[in-house]
């Protein structure tokens, strides 16, 4: 066995009490603990406790993440092979943000929940998901940047600019308490804030903040308009437009240049926030390790070095700046966090690794599984087995889809996640499915529609003999009787007209006509069903008067043999009161046949008839 | 596909009805309610779609449905119906039927009345499966064969019919104010007349061919021998109750069991039906020829509506297009309501221009401006 990764996390059973010994027993999503004795003398404990390992698919507001997200994986799966790859991948991309936009609107509710809740009941565990949350989807936003919309150099860093955008939010909450606060400049978060924009690269809004600063300051004006000015011929490349990279290159760098000069020409010595804005412009590392809080996160730090001193840096690149972005960031003694290694295998284009660590760190299969079906998807994966079979795709999904079939409702939506794991789905699902409770018929109904749907023919059946069993049980042949219609139980539909038959020795008379007078072409599942149908028949006849046709279908049902031999001196008793119906006895046919019957009676039989007799 | 929206709400969705509206007033229905199934806390819901204002609004997205309350519900809600304005008869899997009243002004839900365990085999309890009421009359049907009638604010029931059918009824209808229809697992429909002391069916009436299993039934808003069934095989079946024992239509609708089925109340050329396969379609049917309806052949007096005012533009010519026994010769459209795939669609209902239904994907799709 390999070396695990990391400890293993420790869950203490609060009832269990010290001392004692646990038993356990895996089940498909929990283990299942139990207080047992072990050659020490002393009672027992009646407690069971069950074990879970997630607790999400548990949440009311995480189902609806789970619901809408399947409802995107079932569309992706249908995207058409033969499409040109760049629709497709723009189709990707798409698909990529609606995944997205479902996870922020699972935060933001949570986040809503956790506000509406007595502070002091603010359960850490909301605060947890919120968390989780928002790494997960910082993870997914930098994994569709880098993977899926392979962004060459240019517009790999506007990209990765409005990713750094969307997960600090906290700017835009300080710019609204300036604006509204009396006099934004003289505010103690002002420069803050205008740091801010320019460390995020939103120069329209920080030169909209300067200008207010201007207007106090009359004198500095100079100053201010030379700041301005700098900041609004920052270039930035345009993807849509006419100009190369090296073009645009060449322009930054004479802006870069620009802004040296006016840095070594002391021209905003003056005045000291001026100043660090500049050095910011000139990407001076320093000045940016100096404003750590404002920029809270290597990764920002990261974007924003890049955008200061190289924004034409090529995806490859980019892995060697984010090691050293890291280091320089975090202090010697911080340990990196799982999340940060996560970011930095995924600048380092190691998909495997940003997956793995995930898993690890993850107690849900959701988030890998999907990334890694979108990722297989843009054929990003290189297609390396397992060694416990199946691809990594596969593997992910089934984990999640079993993980999902262990709740009792969001199971529904496992078997689509089967569906779409050609090695191994049919074979999970099969095992699978048949240990779903069935309440009721509606229930058992559509868990035959999905057996049926995928020719499960074993899976059919059991489930029909259970529930017919269970109608026999309750005395509910007509019920049980359309169940092993639909099953196309031959045994079972006898086993049910042998009740019926039981019955009618017992009591004299059918019970359920309306079930045997209505069957139609059903009878034919079984002969014993058959002669039921057929026997009843006879009795109509025989009570409406109808003694020709009467006679004529006991014969019939006499020379097929399909009655069961317990029925055979019933059905000749039955003979001889209509021998003594003057238009039966008429009939030669009859008679003649009469004796035919007694001839094809087996010795034994007609040895006893003529005792009896 | 603007107008329609799905609201993710953390539970699958068993059955949802529109509250009543008035016949006076003009108003679209606002507050539907829900059922939920196959969780471990199952629960009754109350939504509105906040169209309390004029018909004057902006098109498109006006907004989510609202919860406004709900309640918890012991065992699957399996069939749910509006009893008036306030109250709700739902049924449950464990064979009780629950009466719960919905107070407007504090948004709660309290339990009116309760017969628990009604519906049962002699050692277990079994599914209570469909209801149908008209105040203060309410009738229900179960696994068990059962058919039982209540009164609203009596205790106890009024009457049971055991063994009124050999295997499961799965739902129930009125046909007239003192007759019901069931549909069964056996494929037939059976015509109940409550006034009769008997514990047999005045009337059966069943599919030719295959006895496959019907799930839903819904009569003819004006025209009451005319009944549409569906069932496990997604046939869409129309039957005229006074002639003939067979279905005098029958019409591919669905590739798998078909939920429900619903005339519009107040347009009767539209029919709704929604299915395990997760899709919910819209028929219309159209009339051949151009002449009013009035002018078509002399009414028949012993027809009897039951609503209480003639609908203004309906069709009331005794050959009802759904009749025409043969979907190619009469103008029958369909169309799928739903945006894309779902899951199962479990139930829908529709009430002048809004329609709104739920499904097995824990959605809600509400569509306020249904072509009718």
């Amino acid at each position: 066995m390999e070396e695990l990764d990391v400890e293993p996390a420790i869950t203490n059973i609060p009832a269990a009490s010290d001392g004692k010994h646990l038993g356990f027993a895996w089940g498909p999503g929990d283990i299942l603990a139990y207080e047992t004795l072990y050659m020490a003398p002393g009672s027992g404990c009646s407690f069971i406790h069950e074990v879970r390992k997630d607790e999400d698919i548990y949440s009311p507001i995480l189902r609806k993440l789970f619901n809408e997200s399947h409802h995107i994986f079932v569309g992706l799966q249908t995207i058409r092979e033969d499409l040109p790859s760049k629709n497709k991948k723009t189709q990707f991309v798409s698909i990529s943000k609606n995944y997205r936009s479902v996870i922020r609107a699972c935060m933001e509710e949570l986040q809503q929940v956790a506000e509406t809740l007595h502070p002091y009941m603010k359960t850490s565990v909301l605060v947890l998901q919120v968390s989780i949350l928002l790494a997960i989807e910082l993870i997914w936003n930098l994994c569709e940047v880098l993977f899926i919309d392979a962004a060459p150099a240019g517009p790999l860093l506007l990209h990765l600019l409005d990713w750094v955008r969307l997960h600090k939010g906290d700017v835009d909450e300080k710019a609204r308490e300036v604006l509204q606060s009396e006099s934004p400049a003289e505010h103690h978060d002002y420069w803050d804030v205008v740091v801010s924009y320019v460390l995020q690269g939103r120069f329209e809004e920080a030169r909209q903040m300067l200008v207010k600063q201007a207007t106090l300051q009359p004198a500095a004006r100079n100053m201010y308009k030379l700041m301005d000015t700098l900041l609004s011929k920052m270039p930035f490349y345009n993807p849509g437009g006419t100009q190369t990279l090296t073009e645009f290159d060449v322009k930054w760098r004479h802006w870069h240049e620009e802004v040296d000069r006016c840095l070594q020409d002391n021209s905003f010595a003056s005045n000291q926030h001026l100043e660090i804005i500049c050095k910011i412009l000139v990407g001076d590392e320093d000045t940016l390790l100096e404003h750590k809080e404002l920029l809270s996160t290597w990764y920002h730090f990261l974007v924003t070095r890049l955008l200061f001193c190289h924004p034409t840096v090529k995806p490859t690149e980019l892995h060697y700046y984010a090691q050293s972005c890291m280091t320089m960031f975090l202090d010697l003694r911080s340990v990196p966090e799982p999340l940060d290694s996560i970011l930095l295998a995924a600048f380092e284009f190691d998909i495997h690794q940003v997956i793995k660590d995930c898993s690890i760190a993850l107690n849900n299969w959701w988030f890998v599984a999907h990334l890694t079906d979108l990722l297989d998807h843009c054929k990003l994966l290189q297609s390396h087995n397992l060694h416990f079979g199946s691809n990594l795709r596969e593997f992910l999904l089934l984990e999640y889809a079993s993980g999902l079939f262990t709740h009792h409702s969001l199971w529904q939506l496992a078997v689509d996640y089967f569906d779409n794991c050609p090695e191994f789905g049919h074979v999970y699902l099969e095992l699978q499915i048949e240990r779903v409770p069935l309440d009721t018929e509606r229930k058992a109904l559509k868990v035959l529609r999905i057996c049926e749907q995928r020719q499960m023919s074993e899976q059919v059946r059991s489930i029909c003999k259970i529930m017919a069993m269970r109608a026999l049980r309750n005395n509910r042949l007509g019920s049980a009787l359309s169940w092993s219609i639909r099953a196309k139980d031959a045994a079972f539909a006898t086993l049910i007209s042998e009740r019926f038959l039981q019955d009618y020795c017992a009591r004299g008379t059918f019970s359920d006509l309306d079930l045997i007078d209505n069957l139609g072409p059903a009878m034919l599942l079984s002969d014993r069903l058959t002669f039921l149908v057929k026997y009843r028949e006879f009795h109509k006849l025989y009570e409406e008067n109808r003694f020709s046709e009467a006679a004529k279908l006991l014969l019939s049902l006499i020379t097929a043999k399909i009655a069961p031999r317990s029925f055979w001196m019933t059905l000749l008793t039955d003979a001889l009161p209509l021998l003594e119906q003057k238009e039966v006895s008429h009939n030669l046919f009859v008679f003649s046949s009469d004796k035919l019957i007694v001839k094809r009676l087996p010795f034994s039989l007609f040895t006893s008839l003529c005792s009896q007799n | 596909m603007e107008s329609v929206n799905a609201k993710y709400v953390s539970q699958k969705i068993s059955k949802t009805r529109w509250r009543p509206v008035s016949h006076s007033s003009l108003q679209q229905p606002d507050i539907f309610a829900t059922g939920s199934w196959d969780n471990e806390d199952n629960k009754i819901s109350f939504w509105s779609i906040g169209n309390h204002g004029s018909s004057g609004m902006d098109e498109g997205f006006e907004g989510d449905p609202q919860l406004l309350c709900e309640h918890k519900h012991d065992g699957d809600v399996l069939d749910l119906q509006f009893l008036d304005q306030d109250r709700i008869v739902t049924t449950s899997s464990t064979g009780a039927v629950t009466i719960f009243r919905h107070h407007q002004n504090s948004q709660t839900i309290s339990v009116s009345q309760r017969w628990p365990r009604v519906h049962r085999y002699p050692c277990d309890n079994a599914p209570c499966t469909g209801v149908v009421c008209s105040s203060p009359e309410i009738v229900t049907v179960g696994e068990d064969g059962k058919i039982i009638v209540f009164r609203a604010d009596q205790e106890g029931v009024i009457r049971v019919i055991e063994n009124a059918d050999s295997s499961t009824i799965h739902a129930v209808t009125y046909l007239r104010t003192t007759e019901i229809l069931t549909v069964n697992s056996i494929g037939q429909l059976k015509l109940w007349d409550l006034r009769q002391q008997s514990n047999s069916p005045s009337q059966i009436l069943s599919l030719s061919g295959d006895r496959l299993p019907l799930h839903c039934v819904d009569r003819h808003p004006n025209q009451q021998h005319i009944v549409a069934t569906g069932g496990q095989d997604g046939m869409l079946c129309v039957w005229d109750v006074r002639q003939g024992s067979t279905p005098f239509s029958l019409m591919e609708a669905h590739s798998a069991e078909m939920w429900e089925v619903h005339f519009h109340p107040t347009n009767p050329d539209h029919l709704f039906t929604c299915s395990e396969d997760g899709s919910l379609l819209h028929w219309e049917t159209s009339t051949h020829s151009d002449m009013p309806s009035f002018l078509q052949g002399g009414r028949n007096n012993s027809m009897i509506s039951r609503s209480a005012m003639a609908p203004a533009g309906g069709n009331q010519s005794l050959i009802s297009t759904w009749l025409s026994g043969d979907s190619s010769k009469g103008r029958l459209e369909t169309t799928h309501m739903l945006p894309s795939q779902t899951l199962s669609v479990n139930s829908l209902d529709v009430l002048g221009q809004c329609l709104v239904c739920g499904t097995d994907g824990e959605a809600i799709f509400v569509n306020r401006q249904v072509p009718v």
